[in-house]
């Protein structure tokens, strides 16, 4: 990293996989409520495809909070809106709720989409979690911000495909939305993994280029593939299409957990000059 | 105003870790918890190696990452710049633990202690309200509120000065006011070449670590 000297950098041991669940199930939620919002959806698939999307935000919130220490102090993470992204991710938690439940109740499709607004901010936030730990090399790369917030719209446009083939098959806008959503993430990672190259450590380098290795082949490449394939061979499509989602789903989910778990290595201590002894 | 600083000289430093084991007593930190630590380096390579010993702990900083990331407010800095966290705020997250890019911070989520049982001095000195919480070096904050309040000068008074500081058999480590150009501190800093851990990342630290005389007194 650099040529100072100083004791090599290691693994966090703060944050383990319940932080980790917090960012995969809460960006998917987040990202599934965008994906309905946009597709129109209507009726029970609204109240299902809503209801689903929430329950998983309040599973990583749930993880989360078996991982802090007084778990009965949690409602303490209201008091710094300022300048914490952890209070503004809970707030625009709150409201994703709040909006979501009253979509769900009049089935409104209006509210749905006031409640996508906030599942937006609700990712964003998550982005800014990440970016502003400055003791993890890896994390505090502004290109993080926009790979987390674009892995969240592509892992719900996924989870809602996925999830429309058992009904129908999805429309073509949504199929649209799902590959636009596929390119702007590996379009996030290609920048992301430039600035990171920089910063990070190699063993937390090597973690990420797994990780995003998997993203670009499995996460991208093959779901396109699949989408197009569907496209012109529709007796296959319930197949594949499925598939597909699943694949861009999982895909950003184990991005997630390694960027957590593998890649968040601090940057030790550096000493730019060593101590001058003795006389000279 | 006053901001409160430490200074380390590494040409000094023996790495007995007299520091590290006076702030565990005098702050009764359990086992695995050192709020102030000295790394042992080693640099270079044979016949040509060198031994290093860093002072480190929390480094007060200017800007501190971990008091924006925190959730609940319970990490503040003071007026004179000093970096606390109120026990009975924190929520435990550890998010400012991993926004420290020092390492400074700890949390233990269960008792412990060194052999076990505790000793009577760790069960005078244990503190339920540092369970599951963050906790890092305060710079003694208590002594300095206190010396301050009798008419002591921190840094100078061993009364008012912190315990890493106080116990130092090198005199490697020094305490005082930066906005003060006649402290202990402001001296050294005058009269030295410096630098701050992590400076790249603008947290501005208040620990300094001296390396070598100013080019001009080099040869003083």
């Amino acid at each position: 990293m650099n040529d100072n000297f100083g004791p090599k950098p290691w693994h966090q041991t703060n944050w383990d996989f319940r932080a980790a669940f917090n960012f995969m199930f809460g960006s998917a939620g987040a990202g599934l409520l965008v994906a309905v919002a946009i597709s129109g959806a209507a009726g029970n698939a609204l109240r299902a495809e809503m209801l689903l999307g929430m329950a998983l935000i309040g599973a990583g919130l749930l993880s989360v909070w078996f991982e802090i220490g007084r778990p009965l102090r949690a409602m303490n993470v209201g008091f710094n809106p300022f300048t914490s992204w952890m209070t503004r991710e809970s707030f625009a938690a709150g409201l994703v709720f709040a909006l979501g439940l009253a979509a769900v109740w009049f089935a409104s499709l209006h509210l749905a989409q006031a409640a996508a607004l906030a599942a937006l901010v609700f990712a964003y936030c998550q982005g800014r979690i990440l970016q502003a730990a400055k003791g993890i090399p890896a994390w505090r790369v502004p290109a993080l911000i926009w790979l987390v917030f674009t892995t969240a719209l592509a892992e719900g446009a996924g989870l809602f495909v996925a999830l429309a083939v058992l009904a129908d098959t999805p429309a073509r806008g949504a199929l649209g939305y799902f590959s636009l959503a596929l390119i702007a993430r590996v379009l996030a990672w290609s920048i992301y993994r430039g600035g990171v190259a920089k910063a990070a450590v190699r063993p937390a380098l090597a973690a990420l280029d797994r990780a995003g290795k998997m993203l670009v082949q499995l996460g991208t490449v093959a779901p396109l593939a699949l989408l197009l394939v569907g496209w012109f061979v529709p007796e296959v499509a319930r197949v594949l299409m499925p598939l597909a989602g699943v694949a861009a789903l999982a895909t950003g989910w184990q991005f997630k957990f390694v960027l957590i778990t593998r890649a968040a290595y601090n940057q030790g201590f550096a000493l730019p000059h060593l101590p001058v002894r003795g006389t000279r | 105003m006053t901001r409160w600083a430490m200074v380390a000289d590494l040409r000094r430093c023996v790495g007995c870790q007299t520091c590290t084991a006076s702030c565990k007593q005098a702050n009764a930190t359990p086992p695995e918890v050192q709020w102030r630590r000295v790394l042992d380096m080693e640099v270079g390579e044979y016949p040509a190696v060198k031994r290093v010993f860093v002072p480190v702990g929390c480094m007060h900083c200017d800007e501190p990452p971990c008091m924006h990331v925190c959730p609940s407010t319970a990490t503040k800095k003071r007026p004179d710049g000093i970096v606390t966290i109120d026990y009975e705020l924190c929520i435990g997250c550890s998010y400012c633990a991993i926004a420290c890019p020092y390492q400074a911070r700890y949390k233990t989520d269960r008792a412990s202690f060194a052999y076990g049982k505790a000793t009577v001095q760790e069960t005078q000195a244990f503190n339920p309200k540092r369970l599951a919480v963050a906790t890092k070096c305060t710079f003694c904050v208590d002594r300095i509120d206190a010396g301050l309040a009798k008419g002591l000068t921190p840094g100078i008074d061993p009364e008012a000065t912190p315990a890493c500081v106080n116990s130092c058999i090198s005199q490697t480590l020094s305490f005082g006011d930066l906005e003060d150009p006649h402290s202990n501190v402001s001296q050294l800093l005058a009269e030295n070449q410096t630098f701050r851990m992590h400076e790249e990342l603008g947290t501005g630290p208040g620990f300094y670590y001296i390396w070598d005389k100013k080019q001009g007194d080099a040869s003083a």
